[in-house]
This record gives C-alpha cells, sequence and structure tokens, in this order.
C-alpha cells in the first residue's frame, strides 16, 4: 500500500491519466457535428448558422440571411474537389429554375485559390452567387467534413435536408421542389 | 570611333552579365523549402506530408507558379495567407496572433525532455542502488560486539 501511495507511482499514474484525456478531448473534437441529421430524424428543422463570407472576386460581403424569404440551397465546393464538377452544371439548372420561384442557388467556395474558382465558375457558366470561405471557418459551424456538401435552407432560414456529397436530380426533387412549391 | 566602341563593350557587357545576375536571384526559394512551413489547409498537415490529396497537389502547382514568378519566400506566404488564412502557416510565430501559444509549443517539448531525461536519471540511480552486487553501508559501530555476544550466548 505504501508503495502505491509513493510519488512517483502516483506521478506516472497522473501521467498516463492525462494522455488518455488528452486522447479522447482529441477524437471528440475530430467527430463530426451529425446535430442536423439527427434533428431532422426527429422531424425538426434547425435553424441554419450565421454565415456572413466575403463575396469570391470581391465586392463586399454576402450573408445568407440576405434571403431570408426564399428557398436557398447552399453548396460548399472547392475548385480541386472532382465530384463538385458532377453537380455543378445540375445546381446551374436548378438556380435558374429557383429564380423564377422565390429560390437560389448559393455557392462557398472552400480553401481554394480565388483564380482557380473563377476559371471553374467561367467553365461550367454558372450564375448563382458565390461566397469565399478562405479558412474554412464556416465548415465548422454547418459540420461539413467533405465536399461538396449541401444544405436545403426554408424560407424561415431552417435547414429543410442535407446532402454530404454530389447533389442529384432524385434529392433535388424530393428536398426542394415541395418547398418551392409551398410559396 | 572610341565612344561607339565603348558603349559596344558596355552594352555586350550588360547583356552577358544580366542573365547571370538573374541567375543568382531568382528563384528565390524552392517548393521543397516552402513545403514544411505552410500547411495543406483541407489535409490539416504540413504540405510536404500531404502527398496525395488534390487540394495539396493545387497547393503545391500555386506556389510553384510563384516561385517561378521569382517571389520570395515570405511573398509566397502572403499570398498564401492571402487565399487560405492565417491558419496556412505551419511554423510557430509565423502566424503573429498567439504570442503565449508561439512560446508553448517550444517551452513544452523542451519541459518533456527534461522531465523525461530527469526520470530516467532517478530511475537509473534507484536501480542501481538496488542491485544485489552493490556495496553495503558499513554497520554502525558496536554492532559487531553486540552480534558477537550473541553469538558466543547461543553456542553458535
Amino acid at each position: 500500500m505504501r508503495r502505491v501511495l509513493a510519488p512517483v507511482p502516483i506521478a506516472v499514474l497522473c501521467a498516463v491519466g492525462a494522455l488518455v484525456a488528452l486522447l479522447a478531448y482529441g477524437l471528440a473534437q475530430n467527430e463530426p457535428d451529425r446535430g442536423v441529421e439527427e434533428a431532422l430524424a426527429r422531424g425538426e428543422r434547425e435553424r441554419a448558422p450565421v454565415l456572413e463570407l466575403p463575396r469570391l472576386g470581391g465586392g463586399g460581403s454576402g450573408s445568407l440571411a440576405d434571403y431570408r424569404g426564399e428557398v436557398v440551397v447552399l453548396n460548399f465546393w472547392a475548385s480541386w474537389c472532382k465530384p463538385c464538377r458532377e453537380e455543378s452544371p445540375l445546381l446551374e439548372r436548378w438556380h435558374r429554375r429557383m429564380t423564377k420561384q422565390g429560390g437560389m442557388v448559393l455557392g462557398v467556395d472552400v480553401l481554394d485559390v480565388t483564380a482557380d474558382a473563377q476559371d471553374f465558375i467561367d467553365e461550367y457558366g454558372l450564375s448563382y452567387p458565390m461566397l469565399k470561405d478562405k479558412d474554412g471557418k464556416a465548415l465548422e459551424s454547418f459540420g461539413v467534413v467533405a465536399y461538396p456538401e449541401t444544405f436545403v435552407i426554408d424560407r424561415e432560414g431552417r435547414i429543410a435536408a442535407v446532402r454530404r456529397g454530389p447533389v442529384d436530380e432524385p434529392f433535388l426533387n424530393a428536398e426542394v421542389a415541395p418547398l418551392l412549391e409551398g410559396a | 570611333m572610341r565612344l561607339a566602341a565603348a558603349m559596344s563593350a558596355a552594352l555586350l557587357a550588360t547583356v552577358i552579365a544580366a542573365p547571370a545576375a538573374l541567375g543568382q536571384t531568382c528563384p528565390q526559394t524552392t517548393l521543397a523549402d516552402l513545403e514544411d512551413e505552410v500547411m495543406c489547409p483541407v489535409c490539416g498537415t504540413p504540405l510536404g506530408l500531404a502527398t496525395e490529396a488534390p487540394q495539396a497537389q493545387r497547393e503545391r502547382e500555386y506556389i510553384q507558379g510563384l516561385i517561378d514568378d521569382c517571389r520570395s519566400k515570405d511573398e509566397i506566404k502572403q499570398a498564401l495567407v492571402a487565399q487560405f488564412g492565417d491558419e496556412v502557416l505551419a511554423l510557430p510565430g509565423d502566424q503573429g496572433d498567439d504570442d503565449l501559444g508561439d512560446l508553448l509549443v517550444y517551452l513544452i517539448p523542451a519541459l518533456a525532455i527534461a522531465l523525461a531525461t530527469g526520470g530516467i536519471a532517478f530511475a537509473v540511480v534507484r536501480w542501481r542502488g538496488a542491485r544485489p552486487g552493490a556495496p553495503e553501508s558499513p554497520a554502525p559501530a558496536g554492532d559487531g560486539a553486540r552480534v558477537d555476544a550473541d553469538m558466543e550466548r547461543y553456542d553458535l
């Protein structure tokens, strides 16, 4: 008993405990936030986090709040992301369709070289507004861990659906079209 | 005639010297030199460790373009910060916004090494002291006589 309470074993135990705690903290920090999916599974819609970023290519800043009252398809993308290339023409088609019904696509270019992003936009003829998240701060608030990821925001500014990965026509038909019809 | 010859010589010297001077100052740095000092922001690792990630490959191309434009290391880092923010800088002190954190990055490992060295030294000293072959401390004076008296009493 005396040996267990000696200073050296206690110090070793404390050091091991501290290392285990540090490891657990690191693992917990890296765990992606899936609160949105959990709320949607319960049939609830969480309020979308505040999003205010510079406009891509300059021209001040833009905010998700600027589009309150509209259905917003919020798309996180980057020019170096291959799946983003697949979905871009579809998003552009839907943006043109949505603008006639009180909706829009809002792109957020993440961790990207601005010139590359502009080339990407020109290549696909994207006409929807674009924001630039240069250091990825917005990713954390939305729990984005991969690219592309898309959030459907209803007219009250709540998250109505999420797609981790490229969107497709069935997803947009199922999640966006009903919100547009509800205008 | 002399003036024309002198001007020709000066022009020739300039033409010959210019590429040599450029060769000395450009490129001012290399990709390998920068890879350990900047991060791949998507990968969360220094760029040198992010081998195959597409964003890392694109970042390397971007840096190489700036190197080819004869930008200095500091200029390239500034350009990267403009594109990706302060967190693209990997070296403590480069970001300039967290002096205590920058200090701790160096102090904590130094302290850990010092503690580990002290711990090992302490363990070695104790281990050497507990060895069976180690010389025992001499018996206190008077103990020998007491032992002899006891031996005689028990007739051993």
